[in-house]
């Protein structure tokens, strides 16, 4: 549905996206990652066709951006960051505007005006102006915009950025709802909204894609541990015995003494820690330690984004 | 060459725009000091009665262009600069439309505004026909003249507004350009300037005040519509709105 390869743009001499390629197909709901400035808004802006990119090819739905974008950008649904909106217009109107720039008119214009101020939750401030609104309604406003000609994909720019909670996990639910038969991309750089919503992510760090792959994948890169602690022996025999169970890489100790022993194990590559603590707990079975606490640990998303946005570049 | 969707594209943007014109005070306070400056300046300092003339060129549209030098960047403003200002300029050039629709769409609810402005001042026409017997030829060219000296100095604050995401500093910069454009023809300054050059120069003044708005507006007021002079301020117009193009894409690339 949407093809982009080779991106690369420039601001003077300044590099800010280098060589990003991607491609998301129907049902797929990418997320895109990284800290700020790394090139995020940037692609999602040339991908919209607001910037136009240094180099590189955008298809969508199999319309070249570049060669033809006036029709290119009527399936595309557009948040953009700060969720920008005209002041001096009330919802309903502001609204009304948008479908008709989609080319929507009469009837099917106000049915669609209908239905995006319902997927909102806007029915309230209908007919209140723009600025008298708080933020979290400034925003689902502009998302109904998004929404309003019913497009085959949808690109959000930050879409739970300054939502109370609530807001946030209605937001999260909106997009996962119309991921199924949609294209989605939406940035962010809130992890737990990647596993709550994802079905792909992609981490972009000074402009290059350093990751890509569904949220499970990317949590493996961290590797999972298993948390142990036992009672009645000493810490350093605990820590050999454990290095020498399959699949453990290595061991911490994060509490050690004579009598007591508290770490992690962590897991080999392409092991789960549910595995080795099975291992481990035979272990300990078998030399008859006190056990306390034996529990796996999956691979935490933000370790894999700290260590992959720290590290490479 | 014009198709069903450019125009629907246009008039949608036309639309949102002149209604935020009229949803804010700015139309109505810039129309209503248009009135009473060129009243004002009518009465008071063009003469209107004292003159015992029934005519409106020297009396009324006279003063016009110095009006028009700080109201129509007032209005023009808020075209491009506030877009950039509310990030709403995304939103409108992330839509299915091509940006010459929103810069024709919005530069003409700009132009309908001084359209308004210049027809609330009929009462000072029918006052002359009232108290005299003037030749209306001069004031309907009179009247063409001032509108396309309002409409060129429009375009020119589009232009310079597309630059800038603060109005203030679109306003300030316009004022000066339409001042320039306005004194380069005014004849008190060309004729200063010729006595202090010498008159080998003469042909390169001539030829800058022949690009000023003013130069081209006193031929129109005084009763003769020439082609040239009405071309003079649409290629001014439509100039203005090709730097408009180009200062938006320089903003995207």
């Amino acid at each position: 549905m949407i093809q982009v390869e080779n991106l690369r743009k420039e601001f003077g001499s300044k590099v800010a996206v280098n060589g990003v390629s991607f491609s998301v197909e129907k049902g797929q709901v990418l997320g895109f990652l990284g800290p700020n400035g790394a090139g995020k808004s940037t692609t999602m802006r040339m991908v919209t066709g607001y910037f136009r990119p240094t180099s590189g090819k955008i298809t969508v739905g199999g319309v070249d951006m570049l060669e033809n974008p006036e029709v290119a950008k009527r399936s595309i649904g557009y948040l953009p960051e700060n969720a920008p909106l005209y002041s001096d217009m009330t919802v309903s109107s502001f609204l009304d505007f948008c479908a008709e720039l989609r080319g929507l008119r009469g009837v099917e214009k106000s049915k669609a005006v209908d239905r995006a101020i319902e997927m909102c939750f806007l029915q309230g401030v209908r007919y209140q102006s723009v600025d008298t609104l708080s933020k979290g309604y400034k925003h689902r406003t502009c998302l109904a915009q998004s929404i309003i000609h019913d497009p085959e994909v949808l690109i959000l720019d930050e879409p739970t950025d300054g939502l109370d909670p609530n807001q946030k996990h209605e937001v999260r639910g909106m997009i996962k709802r119309m991921g199924e038969n949609k294209v989605i991309i939406f940035s962010t750089h809130i992890l737990e909204e990647v596993e709550a919503a994802c079905s792909r992510a992609i981490i972009i760090d000074r402009g290059k894609v350093v990751a890509d792959g569904t949220p499970d994948e990317l949590k493996q890169r961290a590797g999972g541990a298993v948390r142990v602690s036992v009672h009645g022996v000493a810490s350093g025999e605990v820590k050999e015995a454990l290095s020498a169970v399959s699949g453990v890489e290595r061991v911490e100790v994060t509490a050690g003494g004579d009598q007591s022993f508290a770490g992690r194990a962590f897991a080999a590559k392409g092991r789960r820690p549910a595995d080795i603590s099975r291992e481990i707990a035979k272990l300990i079975t078998a030399k008859q330690w006190m056990l306390e606490d034996l529990h796996p640990e999956e691979g935490k998303l933000d370790e894999v984004f700290r260590a992959i946005t720290r590290t490479e570049g | 060459m014009i198709s069903k969707s450019d125009y629907e594209n246009i008039k949608t943007v036309f639309k949102r725009e002149f209604f935020a014109y009229f949803n804010s005070p700015v139309a109505y306070v810039i129309v209503v000091i248009f009135l009473l400056a060129t009243m004002s300046f009518a009465f008071f300092f063009g003469g209107f009665l004292r003159t015992n003339n029934a005519s409106l060129t020297q009396p009324f549209f006279f003063w016009h262009p110095w009006i028009y030098v700080v109201l129509a960047p007032a209005v023009g403003m808020r075209l491009w600069s506030e877009e950039q200002r509310l990030g709403t300029l995304e939103l409108l050039l992330t839509m299915p439309i091509s940006p010459w629709h929103a810069i024709v769409g919005k530069y003409f609810a700009a132009a309908l505004v001084w359209a308004i402005a210049l027809f609330l001042t009929c009462p000072i026409v029918f006052t002359v026909f009232y108290l005299g017997n003037p030749d209306s030829g001069p004031i309907i060219s009179g009247y063409l003249a001032s509108y396309l000296y309002a409409i060129a100095a429009l375009a020119v604050t589009s232009a310079v507004s597309a630059f800038t995401r603060s109005q203030v500093v679109c306003f300030i910069v316009s004022v000066a350009v339409c001042l320039m454009m306005t004194l380069i023809g005014f004849p008190p300054v060309i004729e200063a300037i010729l006595k202090s050059l010498p008159s080998g120069m003469d042909f390169v003044v001539k030829g800058v005040a022949y690009t000023s708005f003013m130069d081209h507006f006193y031929e129109m007021t005084k009763g003769v519509i020439y082609p040239r002079d009405v071309i003079y301020f649409l290629s001014v117009v439509a100039v203005s709105l090709l730097i408009t193009n180009e200062a938006i894409r320089a903003k995207r690339a």
